[in-house]
């Protein structure tokens, strides 16, 4: 295949790829869009297995795709969708892995003599790109740990972090230095010596970084992901590899940026670790009193039955009690009834951007009915009855009350503003911000204790026996009529 | 019930018992000429009788405001025509107007209280001392409705606002009653009209609500007040805020513009003669409490304005803003009326009844309604507004000390503030603005005068694809998020093309083995990639 073929391959590839990003912009179209992706893909490989492989290539080809194909479809057919964050964060570091071999790989063939800056630039985007490379993949896996709780997802707070970062970049930087001064095999050992370091750094800032911030960091190592492809494509002198590296890179840059703004964040304070660096959590945690009053399932479901407009608000714990299945019945349960429900969705619930939308879809719920924060928020005003089922900074006043809170200013679901807000809890432990939730004490707010799973079905199971209940009490009212 | 009216009209009873037992609510008839309000409205007499009262009410005393007395029985009142049973059987009378000589009794309403009584109404102090020492001298418990503090927790009693109010309201209606022409502008098959210019002068309650009247019928309204804080509501109603550029804050005490320095005035009047001209309609609130209203519209002013322009004065009573204005007349001057009617709230009577009846019950509920009821002198509120008790004349009270409160902000908007300015502290120093954009400057010469073409080349598509990426990420809808990184994870296995460039050579090469590996692991991705995203997907259902 000449060159100029293999160009258009890539071009065409290329196409399909922004085609199949865009393709997500609604739910519509978004199957459509991943068949172009898929289609992308082939031609892009076959492409460059026609264009670029010769002899014993294709053996090793077919030895190392085949597994791999086999491989990725098993896991993406057995994984559970609560599991989704972990999937990701460990792709991801496949990524990373890829990059610093291919990296590697690229250094250590032979041949292609460069000179002068020519051979400057190539051998400083082969450094960027195995740096990058390794940061992605300790970090993912480590994230992959935490997330799995192999690794506990308490931020790691060593002395002075801030400063061994520094030292871990500093000595990546010399040891640049040394790697650019020396020629081809030579500089292998600075090389792996980089790739040591930057693989611990790796490790180092996603053990700073707690579980509730994983949104932020999983979308950090996609971004990252697609900067070690694009510099994978720099040295390989691949155009293809560049944008597909840069489409990935922006993606995630753009959703850290989203997940930031949700937690009214800077980037800078996420990725350096978790909350806590601000020193005010205690002081103000303090000054709220009152008490929380408990309610119970009868109650609840008294409401709900009562109610014409009900909102859910589901949070990372409605994932660990997998109870998105009973909440979707529930759903459907009010919906026959005439209850409008809805449910609103904070950008950063859950430990995966737009996690909870994957979860209620897999519970069935209508996806028309499933809405962001910024569409719901004014709706608060008119609704009866909000659920809040393992949530809790999410849906914290003291973000948008309290200027002294360290969430000040966290854009917030405005349940407090619902006529009752049911919520469900362990007990009354604060959210992974540590601060303290004035929603349990206020006055429309009650409070139903343990498992989120047992009491959601316990609700289910009122809304079920109620409706035989009436049924027959229908069946007697229409009889004595008679 | 009427064993019990019966039994309060024993004036010799100790009223100690009597407040016990349930108090006893007048409401007379207003004598004042022209004055069609009255002191409760049937809806706001039945709010007194929930509180506990007994509400008697003078028959007729509604009739001007179109309260009839089948209306007041309907709701449980006790309609009598006995004027004097009703002054005698009343623990408490509520009035619109202060006490007047009574036409038909032929004797003053002070004389028909009695030791021990309870009067609410309109009073002004100030401007009544004798009053005030008749009130004392008959040991009568007054209130004074227009002595209301204007703080925060007593908006709901305050009266003056409830008044001014309707009286806005009402200034527009008679400017437009005697304004011959549209106040909105129109464009019709018999020609294009333009809108009205409406001036109003005073930001007060009153002249908010004659903007947003004015604005509602759809006049272009320019409105102008001392009081610097007002900008913000005057514009929030839609009006343009006039303004000097002369810098001098007119807030005063109590919610009521202070006097204004000597070239201040003439700034203002110079600024009124320029609009005189220009205006259709000038509605003029402006008073200085306790002193002759202040003069503002010249008779050159007048003179000045097109013919047919309308002039409502609403400070007339206190002497008026204008100079030409007549108390209680409207007559043409040189072609333009001048509207100085001071009974402007006793025209809306029905509403402002309403709204008084309704200040009246707030008013009682704080003092603790039928049962509890008591003069509570640590209460800020009733002690502004009492001015005799026990015999003494209790006026002026202490005065209260700091301006009102700035309008209300919404308080979310107050609480992110302070956060926003924390954060914008870090980038507004001046360099650091900068420092990103020369960074970047300074680093594309860099590479410009550096790097070699295909280096070049291949930095051209890596931007342009970044800003690709940035467009069509933007468009993803937030619940697609997870789909989004799924398939980003995919399509970021694209790195294989990597591996597969570099599995040429020998078996055993290292590069060979590394490549394959990287082959292995991103395919791995790929295939896992796209077929978990295709899952997903599957599963949104509408």
């Amino acid at each position: 295949m000449s060159n100029n073929l293999l160009t258009v391959a890539y071009i065409a590839a290329s196409a399909l790829f922004i085609l199949s990003l865009g393709g997500l912009s609604d739910q519509e179209t978004a199957r459509k869009g991943n068949l172009y992706g898929i289609a992308g893909m082939l031609i892009a490989v076959v492409a460059t297995a026609i264009g670029s492989i010769n002899g014993s290539g294709y053996g090793i080809l077919t030895v190392a795709v085949v597994p791999g194909v086999v491989i990725g479809a098993i896991v993406a057919s057995r994984v559970a969708m609560t599991s989704m964050p972990e999937l990701v964060a460990i792709l991801h570091s496949f990524v990373g892995m890829a990059a610093v071999l291919v990296g590697i790989a690229n250094y250590l063939q032979p041949g292609q003599p460069l000179v002068g800056v020519e051979e400057t630039i190539h051998k400083l985007e082969i450094f960027i790109g195995v740096f990058i490379g390794a940061v992605t993949f300790t970090g993912s896996v480590i994230a992959f740990g935490k997330l799995r709780t192999i690794i506990k997802s308490k931020p790691l707070r060593l002395p002075a972090r801030h400063f061994l970062n520094l030292v871990m970049l500093m000595a990546s930087v010399g040891l640049g230095v040394w790697f650019m001064g020396v020629e081809s095999p030579d500089g292998l050992m600075p090389l792996l010596l980089m790739t040591t370091i930057a693989s611990l750094l790796g490790v180092h800032l996603v053990m700073a970084i707690g579980g509730a911030d994983m949104p932020v960091v999983i979308s950090m190592l996609n971004s990252y992901s697609g900067w070690a492809a694009a510099a994978a494509g720099f040295m390989l002198s691949n155009d293809l590899l560049i944008i597909t590296g840069a489409l990935v890179g922006s993606s995630g840059a753009i959703l850290s940026y989203i997940m930031c703004r949700a937690m009214n964040r800077s980037f800078i304070s996420v990725i350096l670790g978790g909350f806590g660096t601000s020193n005010s959590s205690a002081q103000s945690s303090s000054q709220i009193m009152g008490e929380s009053v408990s309610t119970t399932v009868d109650e609840t479901v008294e409401w709900l039955l009562n109610a014409k407009q009900v909102i859910i608000t589901p949070g990372y714990g409605m994932a660990v009690a997998q109870a998105q299945h009973s909440v979707s019945e529930i759903t459907k349960q009010l919906r026959k009834r005439g209850v409008e429900v809805r449910f609103g969705i904070h950008p950063v619930a859950g430990r995966l951007p737009g996690h909870m939308n994957v979860l209620l879809a897999e519970a069935n719920v209508p996806y028309d009915i499933v809405l962001e924060m910024d569409e719901i928020n004014e709706d608060f005003l008119k609704t009866d009855v909000v659920l809040v089922i393992g949530a809790n900074d999410t849906v914290n006043p003291s973000a948008a009350e309290d200027p002294e809170s360290p969430i000040a200013g966290m854009p917030v679901l405005e349940v407090w503003k619902a006529k009752h807000v049911v919520v469900m809890k362990r007990s009354m432990a604060s959210g992974y911000a540590g601060v303290e939730n004035p929603l349990f004490y206020k006055e429309n707010t009650h409070m139903l204790f343990g498992d989120a799973k047992k009491n959601v079905d316990l609700i289910l199971n009122h809304l079920q026996s109620q409706e035989e209940a009436i049924g027959v009490s229908k069946a007697l009212a229409t009889s004595t009529a008679g | 019930m009427t064993i019990a009216v019966e039994k309060d009209v024993n004036p010799n009873q100790s009223s100690e018992v009597e407040q016990k037992v349930g108090m006893t609510i007048g409401i007379p008839k207003e004598i004042y000429p022209g004055e069609c309000r009255v002191a409760a409205t049937p809806e706001t007499a039945k709010m007194l009788q929930k509180m506990g009262f007994q509400v008697l009410v003078e028959s007729g005393a509604g009739n001007a405001a179109n309260f009839s007395d089948e209306a007041y029985q309907q709701v449980g009142c006790e309609v009598t025509s006995d004027v004097m049973a009703l002054w005698n059987a009343a623990n408490i009378v509520l009035k619109v107007r202060s006490p007047q000589f009574h036409p038909t009794l032929n004797r003053p309403e002070t004389e028909l209280l009695r030791p021990g009584q309870t009067l609410v109404s309109f009073i002004y102090p100030a401007q009544n001392p004798d009053l005030l020492e008749k009130l004392a001298a008959q040991t009568v418990t007054a209130l004074a409705m227009d002595a209301i503090p204007r703080i925060t927790r007593a908006q709901k009693m305050d009266a003056l606002s409830a008044m001014a109010n309707t009286a806005g309201y009402r200034a527009v209606i008679e400017a437009a009653n005697h304004f011959g022409r549209f106040f909105t502008g129109q464009i019709t098959a018999a020609g294009k009209v333009p809108p009205a210019k409406v001036l109003i002068i005073g930001a007060g309650v009153a002249g908010l609500a004659a903007i947003g009247t004015a604005r509602g019928l759809g006049a272009i309204v320019r409105a102008f007040d001392t009081r610097l804080v007002v900008k913000e509501q005057v514009q929030s109603l839609g009006a343009e805020f006039l303004e000097l550029s002369f810098k001098e804050d007119g807030s005063g005490e109590g919610g009521y513009a202070k006097v204004m320095s000597e070239e201040f005035i003439k700034a203002e009047m110079a600024l009124f003669a320029e609009q005189a001209k220009d205006v259709d309609i000038i509605i003029t609130t402006a008073l200085v409490p306790g002193k002759k209203a202040p003069l503002l519209i010249t008779r050159d002013m007048v003179e000045s304005m097109k013919d047919g322009s309308v002039i409502v004065d609403m400070a007339a009573e206190q002497g008026g803003n204008c100079e030409v204005t007549k108390p209680n007349e409207v007559y043409r001057y040189n072609g333009v009326t001048i509207v100085g009617l001071t009974d402007l709230t006793s025209r809306m009577a029905n509403q402002s009844s309403q709204l008084y009846g309704t200040n009246l019950c707030h008013l009682l509920t704080d003092m603790g309604g039928s049962r509890d009821f008591k003069v509570d002198l640590d209460n800020e509120v009733i002690r502004g507004a009492l001015v005799s008790y026990n015999g003494d004349v209790t006026y002026p009270p202490p005065k209260p000390t700091t301006p009102p409160p700035a309008p209300a902000q919404p308080t979310p908007q107050q609480a992110v503030q302070p956060i926003q300015a924390q954060n914008a502290q870090q980038p507004s120093l001046g360099f650091s603005k900068w420092f990103a954009p020369i960074l970047l400057g300074s680093a594309l010469v860099g590479v410009g005068l550096t790097a070699p073409p295909s280096f070049l080349s291949h930095f051209t598509v890596f931007t342009l694809a970044c800003f690709v990426g940035w467009q069509v990420i933007w468009n993803v809808k937030p619940a697609l998020h997870t789909p989004l990184m799924s398939v980003t994870n995919a399509i970021s296995g694209i790195i294989i093309i990597g591996g597969m460039l570099q599995i040429s050579g020998s078996l055993t090469s290292a590069t060979t083995i590394l490549g394959a590996i990287a082959i292995l692991i991103g395919t791995i991705n790929i295939s896992g990639g796209f077929l978990v995203t295709q899952r997903m997907l599957k599963m949104f259902q509408k």
